[in-house]
């Protein structure tokens, strides 16, 4: 039954990555950049959530849209700043850019209020058990499983089904194309980084609630995390990244249920280079050759 | 005559590295510089190596590592088991530290073969962290709590492998092999359709700059009295990428510089060393939104003393990297 349980486990924390791997995956199709300041992204959204049910005694929903909103924001101010400005320069200098943002927030964060980790309070969502043969399931890791699923549907509908999202798959094929059309493209960079943003934001209260324990640092491992199952679902395709995100879940969950709990982060990495050697393209992609 | 001058250029900078090695040692000797001071001094050194290294792979050969702490990590837990449990001299502890890293940049650099750019980086950040896992696991080596190594790197070892790091890098850069590198680095793909096989010199980069990271590791392993997995996480992969970008990608003298640079001002900040990162990553941004070429661009300090000659004489490497 151990085995079960972790696998439960597994799901409830491939949810999270999924949601926060659903950003890596939108903003790496339309500007090729690997933000690594998303996982800091979700680190913030989780204090705004805090803040919001400590201080403004919020419920969890309204607090949840509030660091949804509030990372949007905050996700397009880091794009106006410090990406727009190198859209034409090299993938490198980029993702230097993005290492060096990723650096500024943690440790802008660190200086705001510390690094003392702080407890999420654990009342916001009820907490039953329901008893499946033998099985305990938080009713929490259904509650995060289905907002998280929500999300993901959300999403799928306003890429697939609205203006907005149109022109970001348009910018995503080919960004000169897409602005002889007629479409901003900055605009629609813009867009896919607020909304992308928003996922990590609910993503960092939901991991709150979860796991109790929010600190400064906790963005770095599930944002890498969150970029292998991009990578492992096929980086810029959305049904890959939740795909690829409950899968890495899984896989934790399942060394966790081996006894090799303490080797869970190496095993995300042995993937993700195993996938990269063998299926670069990850699971759902097609295989593209570089024309000379 | 212009070999001859060249040749000169090249005695003339041993000449003055000896006298700088000379003047440290006599101020250590005599008692000019306290412990604080000595120790600055060598980890500015081991920061130089693991900069000249780290610049091979991604200044030259365009090949984006951001695990280089891996390497430092490997040789450093590999010479402390050499000197500490098998008791070998501290050469060759240094010597199997830097072998062993190199071995395993072979492995890495197998994969590097089929990524490129983003791909890589995510993959080699990958690699450090599972290095310092398997250390963390390792019970043999102290896990979590680390491993007592004694205190026997001096300035006279730091100044030998710096020295040695230098000249071979300096070197290999302006040889075929090292042009070759830098054609991989321009244009893979024109490289390859030119004949070059991009396959050996990827790796050659990766085998040679984990081989002196490696030897870095050996001495920042015996400098200290313990070392720990925990230091060598990707904040200090990160550490090492800013003096490479920071000093110009392309550039050794860039690097080098940066690399004395940034570890005299994190010493001064190391009371404050959230302060410090702040500092570094605005540094970092910065840097690369008004001088995406670093601060020498790929220009080496020497072409500084050079007199323009008719026509130009061109430098050692003064392409854009990619």
């Amino acid at each position: 039954m151990e085995f079960i349980q972790q696998l439960v486990n597994g799901i409830s924390l491939g949810s999270i990555y999924a949601l926060i791997a659903l950003g890596y995956t939108m903003v790496y199709g339309i500007v090729k950049l690997i933000n690594f300041a998303h996982g800091d992204v979700f680190m913030v959204g989780a204090f705004i959530g805090f803040y919001a049910i400590t201080f403004m005694e919020l419920s969890f929903f309204p607090a949840l849209l509030l660091a949804m909103v509030a990372c949007a924001i905050f996700g397009v101010l880091i794009e106006r700043i410090a990406y727009k400005p190198l859209r034409n320069a090299t993938r490198i200098a980029a993702l230097i850019t993005a290492i060096g943002v990723s650096l500024l927030i943690e440790n802008g964060m660190i200086q705001i209020r510390g690094a003392q980790p702080e407890a999420y309070p654990n009342n916001v969502l009820p907490a039953d058990s329901i008893d499946i043969f033998g099985v305990t399931i938080k009713s929490q890791s259904l509650m995060i499983l289905g907002v998280s699923l929500f999300l993901m549907i959300v999403l799928q509908f306003v890429v697939h089904k609205t203006k907005i999202g149109r022109a970001m798959r348009a910018v995503s094929f080919d960004a000169d194309a897409a602005k002889l059309m007629g479409i901003s493209v900055n605009n629609t960079i813009s867009a896919t980084f607020a909304i992308g943003s928003a996922l990590a934001g609910a993503a960092g209260v939901i991991f709150g609630t979860y796991y109790t324990k929010i600190e400064p640092l906790m963005g770095v491992m599930p944002g890498l995390k969150a970029f292998v199952a991009a990578v492992l679902g096929g980086i810029g395709i959305i049904p890959g990244a939740m795909v690829g995100g409950l899968l890495l879940g899984v896989v934790e969950g399942l060394v966790s249920a081996s006894g090799l709990s303490l080797w869970r982060d190496a095993a995300a990495f042995v993937v993700l280079i195993l996938i990269l050697i063998f299926m670069p393209q990850g699971l759902f992609g097609k295989n593209r050759r570089e024309k000379v | 005559m212009a070999i001859l001058k060249k040749v000169k250029g090249f005695w003339l900078s041993i000449l003055l590295s000896f006298v700088l090695f000379i003047v440290v040692q006599v101020l250590i000797s005599g008692g000019y510089l306290n412990a604080f001071n000595t120790n600055l001094i060598v980890t500015i050194g081991i920061n130089i190596i693991l900069a000249v290294s780290l610049h091979l792979i991604i200044g030259i050969t365009g090949q984006f590592s951001i695990g280089h702490a891996g390497f430092l990590a490997i040789g450093a837990y590999a010479s402390a088991v050499m000197s500490m449990m098998l008791e070998v001299s501290f050469l060759s502890a240094l010597l199997m530290g830097g072998i062993a890293a190199a071995l395993v940049g072979m492995l890495i650099g197998i994969p590097s073969l089929r990524l490129k750019g983003d791909y890589l980086a995510i993959a080699t950040l990958g690699f450090g962290e599972i290095v310092r896992i398997v250390f963390l696991n390792m019970d043999s080596v102290g896990g979590a709590r680390g491993m007592m190594v004694t205190q026997m790197t001096t300035w006279p070892w730091v100044f030998a492998c710096l020295l040695v790091t230098i000249i071979v890098i300096r070197n290999f850069t302006n040889s075929t092999h090292g042009r070759a590198c830098i054609s991989v680095r321009e244009d893979e793909t024109a490289a390859d359709s030119m004949g070059i096989n991009t396959t050996y010199y990827k790796v050659a980069a990766f085998v040679i700059g984990a081989f002196f990271a490696g030897i870095a590791g050996g001495l920042y392993a015996h400098n200290f009295y313990i070392i720990n997995p925990s230091t060598f996480g990707f904040l200090r992969s990160f550490d090492i990428l800013i003096f490479v970008v920071l000093g110009g990608l392309g550039s050794m003298s860039g690097s080098v510089i940066a690399a004395i640079l940034l570890t005299l001002i994190s010493s001064f900040l190391s009371d404050y060393s959230d302060t410090r990162m702040i500092l570094y990553s605005i540094i970092l941004i910065v840097t690369m939104l008004y001088r995406p070429q670093g601060l020498m661009g790929t220009k080496e300090i020497t072409s500084f003393f050079k007199r323009k000659t008719k026509g130009g004489m061109k430098d050692a490497n003064h392409q854009t990297t990619a």
